[in-house]
This record gives C-alpha cells, sequence and structure tokens, in this order.
C-alpha cells in the first residue's frame, strides 16, 4: 500500500515535512512543560491528544503487524480456517459492553490468561529463576582479587583491588540476605532477624541505586527536550 | 459453560505451553505454535477492546456534556485522525503515520516522562531526610549514583565513575537478584494456580 506522505522540502512546491514536524513538536513540548507552571487548559489539550494519538497508534500497529499477517492473510488468502476459532474468541472480547452476553468474554481471557500464564511459567524458571540461582553459584575467595590486592600501589588502586576481594562475598551475603528478608514462615527474630535486616540494608542500597539511575535517566530526557527547542526548533545552539 | 469451560480453555493452553517445554515433539510443538499463535491474534483484539472502551466513555462524556467534554472531542479527533491515518495508509516508514509518529506522539512522549525529573526533585527532597540507618543508606546511594554519572562527579574523585559501577553490579545486584529469584517464584506458583484453575479471579464475579 502507499503510505500517505508530506512533501518533504519546501523545493518541491509542496508543505515543508520536516519545519511543519519541528513546529507542531515543539507546540506540543511547550503545551505539556505549561503543567510545570498549573494545571492548565493547554496542557490538558495536549494529554487529549496524546492519549488518542498513543490509542489510534496502539491500533495500527496491532492490525498491521498481528491482524493482518496472523489472521486475515491466512485465514482468507491461506485458506487456514482454523484461525476462525481465535478470530471468533477475539469478537467475543466485545461482549463485554452487553452486561447479558458478557460471561462469554471469558473464554477468550482463558485462552490468553492459560497462554500467557504457561509462558510466564515457563519464562520465570528459565530466564529468572534457574538463570539467577546459577549465576550466584560463584565462590567466596578469588585468589586472583587477592593477588591483585597485594600488588596493589596505593590510592584508588588499592581501593578497587579490595572491593574487587570484597564483591564475591558481599554478593553471596546480599543475596541470601535479601532471601531471608522475604522469608515470612517464621517471625524474624534472632538470628534471622538481624540476617533480614542486613537484607533491609541491601535492598536499600538496591533502591537508592535505582532511584538514582531513574532521577539521571528523566534528566537525561529533559536535557534532550531543552536541546531540542534551543537547538532543532529556535536555532539557538548548534 | 460460564466457569467450567473457560478454566479448561486455561488449562489446555498453559499446559501446552509448558508441555512443549519439557517435550518439543511435535505432538505437543505443533499445537503449542497454534495456541501462541492464537493468543498473540486474541491479546490484539484486547487492544482494540481497551482502545474502544475509551471511544465509548469519551463519547458517553461528550453526548451528556459531561465534565471536559470538550477534551473529549480533542481526544476523539486524535483517536479517529490516528487510525485513519493509519489503517488507510499503512505504517510504514516515511509515512504520514510515521510523520506523526515522530513529531506528535515521541515529543509528548519524552517530555511527559522529564517532568518527572521535576516531581522526583521535589518527592526527593521531602523524603530523602536520613532519619535511620536505612534511609542514609538509600540517601547516600542515590547522591553516589548521581554523581557517579555526571562529569562533576569525575572532578570530585577520579574513582567516582568505577565506584558506581561497583555499586550497580555488586550490592545492587545482590539485592536485585534476591527480589528476582522471588518474584520468579511467586509468578511460577501464581501461574500454576491460574492454569490449575485453584486461581480464577481472572474470570470476574460468578455471573
Amino acid at each position: 500500500m502507499r503510505p500517505l506522505t508530506i512533501a518533504a522540502g519546501a523545493a518541491s512546491g509542496g508543505l515543508d515535512g520536516h519545519v511543519l514536524g519541528t513546529w507542531v513538536a515543539a507546540a506540543l513540548t511547550l503545551a505539556i512543560f505549561s503543567f510545570l507552571y498549573k494545571d492548565n487548559p493547554v496542557y490538558k489539550l495536549a494529554e487529549h491528544i496524546f492519549i488518542g494519538v498513543s490509542a489510534g497508534y496502539v491500533v495500527c500497529l496491532e492490525y498491521w503487524n498481528v491482524f493482518v499477517p496472523n489472521l486475515w492473510n491466512p485465514l482468507v488468502s491461506g485458506g487456514e480456517f482454523i484461525l476462525v476459532v481465535p478470530f471468533a474468541l477475539g469478537l467475543l472480547l466485545f461482549t463485554r459492553f452487553s452486561p447479558r452476553a458478557a460471561w462469554l468474554s471469558r473464554w477468550a481471557i482463558a485462552a490468553m490468561v492459560g497462554s500467557y500464564a504457561g509462558f510466564a511459567v515457563i519464562g520465570a524458571l528459565q530466564g529468572d529463576l534457574i538463570a539467577q540461582v546459577r549465576a550466584a553459584m560463584i565462590p567466596v575467595y578469588s585468589a586472583d582479587a587477592a593477588a591483585s590486592l597485594g600488588a596493589a600501589a596505593g590510592g584508588n588502586d588499592y581501593v578497587f583491588a579490595l572491593l574487587a576481594v570484597l564483591q564475591n562475598p558481599l554478593t553471596i551475603i546480599g543475596l541470601v540476605t535479601t532471601l531471608f528478608y522475604f522469608f515470612f514462615s517464621r517471625e524474624h527474630r534472632g538470628g534471622l532477624g538481624m540476617a533480614s535486616r542486613v537484607g533491609i540494608w541491601f535492598l536499600m542500597i538496591s533502591f537508592g541505586a535505582s532511584f538514582g539511575y531513574t532521577v539521571m535517566s528523566r534528566v537525561s530526557l529533559l536535557i534532550g527536550r531543552l536541546h531540542f527547542l534551543l537547538s532543532d526548533w529556535l536555532g539557538v545552539i548548534r | 459453560m460460564k466457569t467450567e469451560v473457560p478454566v479448561v480453555i486455561a488449562f489446555v493452553a498453559g499446559m501446552l505451553m509448558i508441555v512443549s517445554l519439557f517435550s518439543p515433539h511435535p505432538v505437543f510443538a505443533g499445537p503449542a505454535a497454534v495456541m501462541r499463535n492464537w493468543a498473540i491474534v486474541i491479546t490484539a483484539f484486547a487492544y482494540v477492546l481497551g482502545v474502544a472502551n475509551i471511544a465509548r466513555i469519551s463519547a458517553g462524556t461528550v453526548r451528556t456534556r459531561g465534565r471536559d467534554w470538550r477534551y473529549k472531542v480533542v481526544l476523539l479527533a486524535s483517536l479517529g485522525g490516528m487510525l485513519g491515518i493509519g489503517l488507510a495508509g499503512g505504517i510504514q516508514g516515511g509515512g504520514l503515520f510515521d510523520w506523526s509518529y515522530m513529531n506528535v506522539m515521541v515529543p509528548m512522549q519524552s517530555t511527559m516522562f522529564s517532568l518527572l525529573a521535576f516531581f522526583i526533585a521535589s518527592a526527593a527532597y521531602r523524603a530523602f531526610r536520613a532519619r535511620s540507618v536505612e534511609a542514609t543508606l538509600l540517601l547516600v546511594t542515590a547522591v553516589i549514583v548521581m554523581l557517579g554519572r555526571v562529569p562533576v562527579g569525575e572532578r570530585l574523585w577520579s574513582g567516582l565513575p568505577a565506584f558506581t559501577e561497583w555499586i550497580m553490579e555488586v550490592p545492587n545486584m545482590a539485592a536485585k537478584r534476591g527480589i528476582m529469584i522471588g518474584a520468579a517464584l511467586g509468578a511460577i506458583s501464581t501461574g500454576l494456580k491460574m492454569i490449575l484453575g485453584l486461581e480464577r479471579s481472572y474470570l470476574g464475579s460468578d455471573k
């Protein structure tokens, strides 16, 4: 199918798609940023445009990437009539709009839930549980790291050689104590209480690291938007 | 019909996926592949159902002149416009759909997320008070990770970027690994309960 296009370049005598796109993007960016002042009609307008466009985008992607190649073409052109079953199940989902017939949507939901529960069991088993347990099977003591510590001259070299020696023991202690913290079958008192408290410390370090990482990624996005406004739109910086 | 059939469907679909992992024989692998494709197709319909619900609720608000109805008109127009462009003209690169994505959706999405930089900073100002060992650890780690990712951090201490990496790879990874193992065990048990029909909350009420 021939795509609908906006003519690129003023030389063609048409609408310059790049310039128009930059102005549209800049206007929408400023509209969203206006929320920093307060919730206002311009922000609300942009917000609703965003919801509408995002919803339309998802439907178009599903139509062209799933419905046409996985259902329509094999069914109509390929004669795979068994695909009438998922087609019918998919249509049954829309019975949610009718209170009397809504129970029929459960068949389609059950097919989805059953399949994805199967995927989840396999994925969690192979991707997370076994992989993470295997990655945790490390020696407590690393002779190479200890040798590096002995040869370290001092300063940063010594600090990082010491951290390398502590790497494996801390990884094991951190994992075991974190698992103790998530063990709720016994009250966290005595030895278990101490271990779970150390687990909390590791969790706090992890949450702090995740928080710092998230802040920096958001700041990076902010810099990207400001760079777009000052460079692509206004041309103030090169 | 209302409860038993869905439970049987979920059992067959789920067991096919699990059995096909342990026995890749065509007797299991073939039907599992078919079921996988069916699940993808039904999920696509579920996305459409979600969007249809947004349209239905928004149209209802416009019809009754409810709160913010003018914005719902904008929402419906944006939705209709994007659907028209994408369904009629295709989603190929360089087309109008691609232009709308690059110049309307992407800028708004990244600006929305970048707004969080301001709110996360104000939230941190209120929440980050080192009142306990745990809060202090969280605060110190967050500050180190933030400083370790910017040039000024390296100016303060040349080893800070490497120390940040060590934090990410050792104590952070140890705790993350514990969370992942716990979450995997939870996902496996919940998945099995759904497949075996012990967990039926996804069916909604019994009506």
